[in-house]
């Protein structure tokens, strides 16, 4: 990688216009595959991680291009913002929803798959067409004599962003504003009013304005049982009716049954044939 | 001649040369920072440290690498086989690339070629390092991801965030530093400082850089990826051998690389202070020692962090990276722009003297003091029924609260000994204290 980074030094040579350098050539063949490579293998990758991680490698090689083709900036704050920041994005959600969760196969929309393929091919038609088209009439400049004027590549950026293109500049970062205090509101929890979560503080000193300021007895799970329904006993072994847990206790006892049958071992048994998967 | 130009013709071998160089450095460094770290910990601790193998111990971290290389390789069933094993190896190729662009040295002579320890000097040299700094992520999440269980996926999750948020204020501070230099490049940012260095002339800048780097290595006490007592070992519990190997040289590379960074952005890069560039001090290979010795000098920081700071709560710690570090750091871009923008005016203008200078930040400060004043001080509104608290802010019961009366005693048969009934049972309390006494004093 070094030795390409500095192949593209920008006061090195001026280079004619429109030829190609052999290490442009050889970079171009290289990256060029790797950069379709990943884009199919996003497409066809069964797993949501490895789809985005192959994007992750278009992306990169991407990059790298610009950089190869002597924009260096705008290079690596391709690397730093689209693979760095927002794929990382990507794969924090994709983590968040699952590892195992792979594509449905079952088919919910009919004929979806047909009419994507033909709008897909058709659309890259036509952009790869007009593109084509308007781009085989015009002379490559280069950047090479424009890089070693007025302090070079960042200082050229920087100043037609903030004279030239300041409102166009100006515009999509209100939009990114936008986005993001959209998000806000959306995940917003309020503090005040009816659904406010309550602070430790505000807990702790409505427990001591009521009757009881230390905690309730806890259940008395001792060494007779292991059931959260065992009651705590005070000192004169009586039952500390504060222990009692209320569900249990309304609950009527011949839900349970199966529980109590199963905990004492009297309920039903698997057979022997269950192992093999035999159920009968 | 810039660097830049002496740089642009190094013959091929010389590259090479210069890029086994740095990896051994690095490497060395690494198993370096590992034995000075354990040593110095220890020291701070009242313990000697490692001190069996090699001289004073010094080759311990080099047995335990080849120890690491030789256990087995162990992949969990539910592992994902590809993203497993690329996981370290995308986490350490980054982290030895940023260190690419950090000028360790002045202009030398490498067998009669004249050249600048420097492997290579990009105009945008700085977002190198960031880049490759948000590339190093990827690592970690993956082989969280990977692992296919729970620990590692939450300390991967956590790195992701806070490496992600550290980052935009690392990014921040260094917004003003290529400011004041008019460059990205670090060979440039390193010529800018031969007047002064930015961490006096830009002090906060320096502090927010030093906190944020903290961060984004992952290091004591922001070690949350990894927070032993709460996550076994965080994204790589489930790594063993070469792998883990791998992932602990990144940590130390990045460590190293951060640390350069440091040195070349805010203390001068390679140059001996108080001299002039033609000095002696500054010429040839002296200027690989003063930068190894800054580095150093930020490595033991990183190791003084870590033997003396208790680690953070995770929301403490996003809250002073998202409330605390990032709003100074947009507050003193703008004023660093401001001022510059200011001096600029002045100069076209001919230049203020100095005592209307005074003048006016008097006048502003009086300004501000008066407005300080004259705003109203914010009570505590008084709560009638509040809650009565002690000296240390915690609620008292009430005066009043009902105790429930102490339920009787049961009263517990003892087993009656024969030829004890002369015993009551009131004074058993009398003999039993000096029982008690008398085994105590036995034991």
């Amino acid at each position: 990688m070094s030795l390409m980074l500095l192949a593209q030094q920008p006061d090195e040579v001026q280079r004619v216009v429109d030829t190609v350098t052999t290490g442009e050539a050889v970079a171009f063949w290289i990256l060029g595959p790797l950069a379709l490579a990943g884009a199919l293998g996003m497409l066809f990758a069964r797993n949501a991680v490895h789809s985005a991680l192959w994007l992750v490698l278009t992306m990169l090689s991407l990059g790298v291009l610009y950089m190869v083709q002597q924009a260096p900036f705008l290079g690596f704050v391709q690397i730093i913002v689209y693979t760095g920041a927002i794929m990382m994005l990507f794969l924090f959600v994709l983590m968040l929803v699952g590892r195992d969760s792979s594509d449905s196969v079952v088919e919910v929309l009919r004929g979806q798959r047909l009419a994507a393929a033909v709008i897909g091919v058709g659309f890259a038609g036509i952009v790869v067409a007009s593109v084509a088209r308007a781009l085989t009439d015009v002379e490559p400049v280069g950047l090479a004599a424009q890089n070693t004027q007025n302090g070079g590549n960042v200082a050229n950026i920087g100043e037609a962003l903030f004279t030239d293109y300041l409102f166009p500049f100006e515009l999509t970062s209100a939009l990114l504003i936008t986005a993001a205090v959209g998000a806000m509101v959306l995940a917003f929890t309020s503090r005040t009013g009816k659904d406010a979560k309550k602070t430790q503080r505000q807990l702790v000193e409505e427990r001591f304005r009521g009757d009881r300021p230390g905690s309730l007895p806890g259940p008395g799970v001792f060494a007779t049982a292991n059931s959260v329904a065992t009651p705590a006993l005070l000192p004169d072994g009586s039952v500390a009716a504060e222990s009692l847990s209320e569900l249990i206790e309304t609950t009527a006892k011949e839900t349970l049954d199966d529980d109590v049958a199963e905990v004492s071992g009297t309920g039903h048994q698997p057979d022997a044939h269950a192992l093999k998967g035999e159920s009968s | 001649m810039s660097t830049a130009e002496l740089l642009a013709d190094d013959p091929l071998w010389l590259i090479i040369v210069k890029v086994v160089a740095i990896f051994a450095f690095l490497v060395v460094m690494t198993l370096f920072m590992i034995n000075w770290e354990r040593k110095v910990v220890a020291r701070m601790q009242q313990r000697p440290g490692p001190n069996r193998v090699g001289p004073n111990g010094w080759l311990q971290s080099l047995a335990d690498g080849l120890k690491l290389a030789f256990k087995e390789d162990i992949r969990p069933v539910l592992a994902d086989k590809w993203v497993f094993f690329l996981a370290p190896v995308i986490s350490t190729i980054p982290a030895f690339v940023a260190f690419s662009v950090i000028p360790i040295g002045g202009e030398v002579s490498i067998f009669g070629e004249r050249t600048a320890l420097q492997l290579v000097d990009l105009p945008v040299g700085v977002l190198v390092v960031l880049a490759c700094s948000s590339l190093g992520v990827y690592g970690i999440v993956l082989s969280g991801w990977a692992s296919g269980s729970p620990y590692p996926l939450l300390g991967a999750l956590r790195s992701a965030a806070q490496v992600i948020s550290y980052e935009i204020a690392m990014g921040l501070s260094i917004v003003a530093v290529v400011m004041h230099s008019h460059s990205l490049s670090t060979s440039d940012i390193v010529d800018a400082q031969s007047s002064g260095w930015y961490f006096y002339l830009l002090p906060v800048s320096f502090l927010i850089y030093v906190c944020s780097m903290v961060g984004e290595t992952n290091r004591a006490p922001f070690d949350l990826p990894e927070a032993e007592s709460e996550l076994v070992g965080g994204f790589h519990t489930e790594y063993s051998s070469l792998k883990f190997a791998l992932f602990f040289l990144a940590e130390y590379v990045n460590m190293v690389t951060v640390s350069a960074l440091a040195t070349t952005l805010f203390l001068g890069g390679w140059r001996f202070p108080f001299v002039g560039d033609d000095h002696l001090l500054n010429s040839g290979w002296f200027g690989l020692l003063w930068f190894v010795l800054k580095t150093l000098a930020f490595l033991f920081l990183f190791i003084w962090l870590r033997g003396t700071l208790p680690r953070l709560r995770y929301d403490q710690f996003m809250r002073l990276g998202w409330k605390f570090l990032v709003p100074i750091a947009l507050v003193w871009f703008v004023a660093v722009a401001f001022a510059r923008y200011l001096r600029q005016e002045w100069e076209t203008a001919g230049g203020l003297d100095t005592s209307t200078a005074l003048i006016v930040i008097g006048a502003f400060l009086a300004v501000v003091l008066v407005i300080a004043f004259l705003l109203p001080d914010k009570r505590e509104p008084h709560d009638p029924d509040a809650v009565p608290v002690t000296g240390g802010g915690y609620p008292v019961p009430p005066l009043d609260l009902k105790v429930p009366k102490a339920p009787p005693r049961r009263q517990v048969r003892v087993a009656e000994l024969p030829g004890a009934e002369n015993q009551t049972q009131e004074p058993a309390a009398v003999p039993a204290a000096s029982h008690k006494e008398a085994s105590d004093g036995r034991v």
